[in-house]
């Protein structure tokens, strides 16, 4: 499942939703508030959804993950609001009978979100200032 | 043909318009142009490789008929994660 949520996300409930009996191992990723980008140093993100869309999207890519790969389950969850440094904003998780494909769906997963998922990020600088990251004519590498 | 159009901003966009919906009565006959009419091309040149744009809650082509009631989204690069 994939799920916008203004509230904190619960790694322990996300991993509980991909458990089942066929699945040899699990993988995660967790992606967290960090404390500076492009040298600037960051306080605070603010994330905004086009939830409607966001989640439709989200379910699409996790549907293909499950076509592309030998996976038992997928989900993925993303903050939206005002987070602060260290904060859980978002959650990948994949179940297989082996590792290759959990390890490649996650990763399938979370770099199509980034590429697709109409999510946006403004960063809250540590001199006062902020700014939407990936704005017109800047690439940002993931986080 | 004039029509009602919504159309709701997020992130950048909602900057730029300074609010965050409207309800705009036009004759732009795509998204193309409804953005043109907008005159957010003097700040925010239409880039569509990197923008896109949504209709109904779907994503849409920039030449996409524009039909009366319809809700747009423009799409600035998105940055999840």
């Amino acid at each position: 499942m994939f799920r916008i949520t203004d509230e904190p996300i619960d790694p322990a409930a996300c991993r509980r939703a991909l458990e089942a009996p066929a699945a040899g191992g699990f993988v995660a990723f967790e992606g967290w508030v960090r404390d500076h980008n492009e040298g600037r140093a960051v306080v605070a993100l603010e994330y905004e959804a086009y939830a409607t869309l966001a989640e439709q999207e989200g379910e699409r890519i996790l549907e293909e993950a499950r076509q592309r790969f030998e996976v038992e389950r997928v989900g993925a969850v993303h903050r939206t609001g005002r987070l602060a440094v260290g904060d859980l904003a978002v959650w990948v998780g994949a179940s297989a009978a082996h590792r290759d494909a959990a390890f490649a769906a996650c990763r399938y997963v979370i770099d199509e979100l980034k590429r697709r998922v109409p999510i946006w990020k403004r960063e809250h600088y540590a001199d006062g200032s902020a700014a939407w990251v990936g704005g017109v004519g800047h690439e940002h590498p993931a986080g | 043909m004039e029509k009602q159009i919504d159309v709701h901003y997020y992130a950048l966009f909602r900057d730029l318009r300074g609010k965050d919906r409207e309800t705009l009565t036009t004759r732009a006959a795509t998204p193309r142009a409804l953005y043109d009419e907008l005159g957010m091309g003097g700040a925010f040149r239409l880039d569509t490789r990197a923008f896109r744009v949504a209709v109904n809650d779907a994503f849409a082509s920039w030449d996409a008929p524009l039909r009366h009631g319809d809700l747009v989204v423009f799409i600035a690069p998105t940055a999840g994660g």
